[in-house]
């Protein structure tokens, strides 16, 4: 469940309100709020929509597991499926070049070893 | 309804911009037709290809390597597939998938080679958006539907719904046909990407009079990392699970039954241990799937040095295999001006009774998009827009705003004595009753798995209650969201309703579907079709008779 957005980070870009499927946040006159946090389903695609690497996803589903975290333990974490995922700036990264073929290898590999 | 309607005027309305909605909007532009997408989120981040990894069926048409994939594919269909299918698909998706390579960025294998069938989902709904938006069409996104509209002579020409972003409250298109690409129901069990997908589009079909098959076929759990919505399977594959006692848990006979998973949850928790793991594949993991090292990383679990607790997360329809009935090789229903597309269909044709999980869903969703939005185009030019026909709504399940207060809480108290097991909660709305129902009764790993008609039966009756207290019930405010979040608990427990009344009417086990009480299982293949929204009916049809 989403369980921050850094208010120093956001650059009030709103793409998180127009690219979150659920629909959790809402543009307000200064930076974007998440207005529906019980709606959030989970999925991190907001973190790799926001280019100022201020969104952050727990992965538990329900939120007093996701309250676990606390600030100084998901800052270092931001941005990093984004940066893991090679989108924007680091496209051009051969450390993370999209390796989504060898999937199918490694199911292989684990059926017939 | 309020004053504040955007209206617009298209060929083809695409209802889901998920992977078959985003096909089905390039094709219908490039047959010549012009092309709205309603989504309910937003296209490109919405619909549970989004934030996995879609492999397609992917077979070069060389020497006999088709005939071999299809006739694997109909020994496992068990009587329920139709090579016919298999083949378009497995053909259209060979000549058509390539195209995404004006917007999808491949990088080549340690070959040199690209393998166009394999890409990863935020990555290809992206490139889908940006291909359907070059191609021409529009997309409406955070525009869920409500309601397909009908013309006087029956024909589907449109439909409207709400909007939860902008200036207005209300959407209505009129189109000359209806391509229906929703997603098939996991009942927000979730499953990574799934929560938008509440059956929306089996209750509009149903409403508009089209028949469903196979909605026995939803019986499908996938293992996830306790309390997350983990639901990648490439990693579990190395995977062994083992029980309070420590008992090592024994592998499935087939490799998606996680029966005795579910056997052993019931005594605590299953913890799993990924220790086979090759050292390779784990050097290799964030560059695959990025998500899944992240979800480790964010809990604290080392996954191949730590056992960590697991949970079985339910697919429904999704990796389940019903959905609308598909009556011709164009993609169409039971009902004029309507065509289907992608997990809002059955899957029966080129799966069976069997899961079409990955790569058979993946080519079904492209390839019946494209050939649903093309026919839907070839009809268009027979059956232009009429702007001066008068369009009706079919169907308004969850949707009533007339009945008053006072009726809906009598209901409701009768709805609570009839359903809860337990005393009712104070203060629970006939809402949230409904959504504890479906949680027992549809996201039991143990009663999905061992159905009998006993467990059938109570949860027929459940349900039954369920549908009726949302039928008398209004949504709290006519707010767009909450208009939605009503209707959408409506075509779930529809959606329940028809997958347990088909549960009942197939006494025997086939497939995902698995009756405790199975009777013989030497009858003639048969499909098992349902329908009704306030009256739900089952019928066996004899497998052959269908195409």
């Amino acid at each position: 469940m989403i369980t921050s957005l850094d208010t120093e980070r956001c650059t009030a870009c709103n793409q998180c309100v127009a690219t979150c499927p659920r629909d959790v946040f809402e543009k307000t006159e200064h930076i974007p709020t998440i207005a529906r946090p019980q709606d959030c389903q989970t999925c991190f695609l907001c973190e790799l929509y926001c280019t100022a690497d201020a969104l952050f996803v727990h992965p538990e589903a329900e939120p007093a597991m996701a309250a676990r975290l606390a600030p100084s333990d998901i800052t270092p974490l931001l941005g990093e499926y984004r940066r893991e995922s090679g989108w924007d700036e680091w496209s051009e990264n051969p450390r993370y070049a999209n390796q989504h073929w060898r999937m199918e290898d490694v199911f292989r590999l684990a059926r017939d070893g | 309804m309020t004053d504040r309607v955007r209206t617009y005027d298209t060929d083809v309305l695409i209802i889901g911009g998920g992977l078959a909605g985003c096909w089905a909007a390039i094709s219908a532009r490039r047959a010549g037709a012009r092309a709205i997408v309603a989504e309910k989120g937003y296209c490109s981040t919405s619909g549970v290809a989004a934030s996995a990894g879609p492999g397609h069926w992917f077979v070069p048409p060389e020497a006999r390597l088709r005939e071999e994939a299809i006739a694997r594919r109909m020994a496992g269909a068990q009587g329920l597939g139709d090579a016919r299918w298999m083949e378009r698909i497995i053909d259209r998706t060979y000549r058509t998938l390539p195209d995404i390579g004006t917007h999808y960025h491949y990088t080549p294998d340690d070959s040199g080679a690209i393998r166009r069938h394999a890409l990863r989902g935020p990555e290809y709904l992206r490139a889908l958006r940006e291909k359907a938006l070059a191609a021409g069409a529009v997309l409406l996104d955070h525009s869920p539907a409500l309601q397909l509209l009908a013309r006087p002579d029956g024909r589907v020409s449109g439909a409207r719904g709400v909007s939860r972003q902008g200036d207005g409250d209300e959407w209505l298109v009129r189109a000359g046909a209806v391509v229906l690409a929703t997603g098939g129901c996991a009942f927000r069990s979730h499953l990574l990407g799934g929560s938008n997908n509440t059956g929306d589009g089996l209750l509009m079909a149903v409403e508009a009079g089209a028949a469903l098959s196979g909605m026995e076929f939803s019986s499908f759990f996938t293992v996830a990392p306790a309390n997350t919505p983990l639901s990648r399977a490439m990693i579990f594959s190395f995977a062994r699970y083992y029980d309070t006692q420590g008992q090592e848990i024994a592998k499935p006979a087939t490799p998606n039954d996680h029966s005795a998973i579910a056997v052993a949850l019931q005594g605590g928790p299953v913890l799993c241990d990924l220790s086979a793991t090759p050292e390779i594949v784990r050097r290799q993991l964030p560059q695959i799937s990025p998500n899944v090292s992240l979800t480790f990383r964010r809990l604290g679990i080392d996954p191949f040095t730590q056992r960590f607790p697991i949970s079985l997360l339910g697919e429904g329809t999704i990796r389940g295999v019903g959905g609308v009935r598909v009556t011709g090789e164009d993609a169409g229903t039971d009902v004029p001006g309507l065509y289907v597309a992608g997990d809002v269909a059955s899957r029966e044709p080129v799966t069976g009774p069997v899961t079409g999980g990955g790569a058979v869903n993946a080519a079904w969703a492209l390839a019946s998009g494209c050939i649903a939005a093309e026919a839907a185009a070839r009809s268009v030019l027979e059956n232009p827009l009429d702007q001066t026909s008068i369009l009706e709504p079919l169907g308004d399940a969850g949707l009533s705003t007339r009945r008053d207060r006072t009726n809906s809480s009598t209901t409701r108290s009768a709805f609570a004595t009839t359903l809860s097991k337990g005393p009712t909660r104070p203060g629970a709305s006939a809402s949230s009753e409904v959504e504890i129902v479906l949680r027992e009764e549809m996201l039991s790993p143990t009663r999905q798995y061992f159905r009998s008609a006993d467990t059938l039966a109570a949860a027929s009756t459940r349900l039954s209650a369920a549908w009726g207290a949302l039928r008398d019930a209004t949504p709290a405010s006519a707010e767009p969201r909450e208009r939605q979040r009503f209707r959408e608990l409506a075509a779930m427990t529809a959606t329940a309703r028809w997958c347990v009344a088909s549960a009942a009417a197939r006494t025997g086990s086939l497939g995902m579907h698995r009756r405790t009480d199975s009777t013989d299982g030497s009858d003639v293949p048969a499909y098992v079709i349902s329908g009704g929204a306030d009256a739900v009916w089952t019928r066996r049809q004899a497998a052959g008779t269908v195409s």
